[in-house]
């Protein structure tokens, strides 16, 4: 057990560890620190004690011979017989690793006739490529992928193991990672081997952006990470590299599959947010739904996507697959233009990693402005308008 | 499902009511105190479809939730909505979990429980926002499960039929119960909690196992089950501000394109 323990000789009761912790378990009792069953080992006393009298007593076990663990293993997700666009990012990212650890990168890819598909990422640097493929592998279900991946981890024991933070990847991931009883970090914007340990440090953002967190996943492996699309490098070819591919063999009878995919609905909402290079995003500041069509013609203009505050996609004027932040979906595209969008923390957290942001508000104290490139602080429906003629007007003198 | 509806249990955590916590410059630790706190907005619609569901089909719902005694006022808020009964997950041995240890956790309790049609979620915390215990949860009860529920068509004897998101694609998918749902806020739109409810769930038992009652692997609670370890954690650095302008819209629209071409947008 995982316990807290106060150090007589080095504690001198000076009390500093009361005014740290958030959950009032610590007492003076007769000049000691005392910590009560209500602590919750969030460690706030342990690094406050000038005299570090306080520490966690880990006893943990050894649970799985680490040296068995070799090499990093990437997901190459695939969607409608596609490889996913993160996939390349995960590629570039474990070579970075595998090269710094000198292992071997494999790469796993589960779908139906998608052997040639799947040959080509061999030249991005992978030294070994698993595929599984069986028509029952076309579409993404939970069930038969966790069977087919959990297998190949346990046979082939990769060290490192890097899945894409897409829909998929955040649904499949942790149910991996539960049937392997291994830890997994969510969303990763930072990963890098720890010189020392070669420990894969984790780094990903959580409260909304607000706070960053390094985590490391010291006894068990494989050390799992979703990682966030757009954030890492994509890989580039590197021609004649030479990799193995091998086709796996498996019997999809004995896979599990309990939930029945009964048909699809494609709504058109146009370009998606999380995979546009260019998003023109709209909020309260619109006025009215209809504002919509100036924003869309302005994202078409630029070959961009529709993106929406919140507030507009409660009201019901856009679709949620539109809804940028917290609650809707984290977007980094080269170019975010916002307009009569103020900025609110949520809203922020899902846009500001964009390369370039670009404000039009009329409140002057609007939070948008903060994180902007460029801001213009004026009616929307005025500058818009002008942006739409100018552009047209280059574009007509261009062709 | 039973002649008596649908059994259905939803996993509720209390999260801290901003996202805006500070890092203590001292010692390098998130300052908790005096942050208040809520129940995580994500799960509001996980309680409220729940609810509907019962009211639609007859049944009950239980909300459970780990934490510390103080989750219990999580708990209040979910009955205040319509749930029947709660049950707190709380032993000091439970602090300090990663996802793992905490969707370990909450198997046990859900198995002290029994039967079951249904274990709903909401899709992720604002404060962890890893969106991982409800899949990891299915997992460790063995049980299926599908991410991203925007709508529940309806539920048979043996089944329910939903329809889930994946990003532009509605699934439209059937799954055996039990089986467990995360939800997105497309589901529902939350009620607020009647006068009634409200003062019932003031005074309502809140039913609290402990380590002891969860009777399940002691290496797999709390800190101590958790393969994961924070080592460090920061702010991010601030986006710097770029250029503010003021002025008529034809001169701000012909500066913007302007920075558009040299950004190679146009």
């Amino acid at each position: 057990m995982n316990n807290i323990k106060v150090f007589g000789d080095k504690c001198t009761g000076c009390g500093l560890c009361i005014q740290v912790c958030p959950f009032n378990a610590i007492t003076i009792v007769e000049g000691l620190a005392r910590i009560s069953e209500e602590c919750q080992l969030c460690q706030a006393c342990v690094s406050a004690c000038p005299t570090a009298a306080i520490e966690i007593v880990e006893e943990r076990r050894e649970r799985v011979d680490l040296s068995q663990y070799r090499g990093i293993l990437v997901f190459g997700e695939q969607r409608e017989g596609r490889i996913a666009p993160v996939v390349y990012e995960l590629i570039g990212k474990g070579r970075e690793l595998a090269d710094r650890l000198r292992e071997e990168l494999s790469c796993a890819v589960l779908g139906a006739d998608i052997l040639s598909q799947a040959e080509d990422l061999i030249s991005y640097g992978v030294d070994k490529l698993y595929v599984y493929n069986d028509h029952c592998l076309a579409v993404f279900r939970e069930d038969p992928y966790t069977d087919v991946l959990a297998d190949l981890v346990r046979r082939v024991k990769p060290s490192i193991f890097l899945i894409g933070a897409t829909s998929i990847g955040r649904s499949l991931a942790p149910k991996i990672a539960s049937r392997l009883k291994t830890g997994l970090t969510a969303d990763c914007t930072g990963l890098e081997i720890d010189p020392e340990s070669k420990l894969l440090r984790q780094t990903r953002p959580a409260y909304g952006g607000n706070i960053m967190a390094t985590i490391l996943c010291s006894n068990n492996r494989p050390q799992m990470s979703t990682v966030r699309y757009k954030v890492m490098k994509r890989a580039e070819e590197i021609p004649g590299y030479k990799g193995e591919v091998i086709q796996m063999k498996f019997s999809p009878e004995t896979l599990t599959d309990r939930v029945k995919i009964k048909g699809f609905i494609k709504e058109e909402t146009g370009m998606s947010i999380t995979e546009a290079e260019v998003i023109v995003s709209a909020g309260k500041g619109l006025g009215s739904p209809d504002g919509f069509k100036l924003i869309k013609e302005l994202a078409d203009l630029l070959g961009g996507a529709v993106g929406a505050s919140r507030t507009v996609v409660d009201e019901d004027w856009i679709s949620y697959p539109h809804q940028v932040g917290l609650s809707g979906k984290t977007v980094r595209p080269r170019l975010y233009i916002a307009c009569g969008i103020s900025g609110s923390v949520q809203h922020l957290a899902g846009m500001d990693g964009s390369d370039i942001i670009v404000a039009i508000n009329k409140d002057p104290s609007a939070p948008i402005f903060n994180v902007a490139n460029l801001g213009l602080v004026g009616d929307l429906y005025e500058i818009v308008p002008q942006l739409i003629s100018r552009i047209k007007e280059l574009k007509g003198s261009k062709t | 499902m039973s002649d008596k509806g649908l059994n259905i249990i939803v996993c509720v955590k209390q999260v801290p009511t901003t996202t805006e916590i500070m890092i203590d410059p001292k010692t390098g630790t998130l300052i908790r105190d005096g942050v208040e706190s809520t129940v995580n907005p994500f799960d509001m619609y996980a309680i409220e479809e729940g609810v509907r569901l019962k009211e639609r089909y007859g049944g009950i719902v239980t909300a459970i939730s780990m934490g510390p005694p103080q989750a219990e006022a999580a708990l209040r808020e979910a009955l205040a909505i319509g749930c029947n009964k709660a049950i707190l997950l709380s032993d000091r041995s439970f602090a300090g979990a990663d996802t793992l240890a905490t969707a370990y956790t909450l198997a046990r309790g859900i198995r002290k429980i029994g039967t079951y049609d249904l274990i709903i979620c909401g899709l992720k915390t604002t404060d962890g926002d890893t969106g991982q215990v409800g899949p990891g949860l299915a997992e460790e009860l063995g049980i299926p499960h599908v991410s991203y529920v925007r709508k529940i068509v309806n539920a048979k004897e043996d089944t329910i039929n939903l329809e889930s998101s994946l990003d532009d694609i509605y699934e439209q998918v059937e799954a055996p119960f039990p089986c467990l749902i995360t939800v997105t806020k497309e589901t529902n739109e939350p009620r607020l909690p009647s006068f009634k409810l409200k003062l019932m769930a003031k005074r309502a038992p809140i039913t609290v196992w402990d380590s002891s009652i969860l009777a399940g692997d002691p290496e797999r609670f709390g800190l101590e089950g958790s393969p994961t370890r924070v080592v460090k954690v920061f702010h991010p650095p601030p986006r710097a501000s770029g250029e503010v302008v003021t002025g008529d819209p034809k001169t701000q629209a012909g500066l913007l394109v302007q920075r558009l071409k040299e950004w190679r947008f146009i």
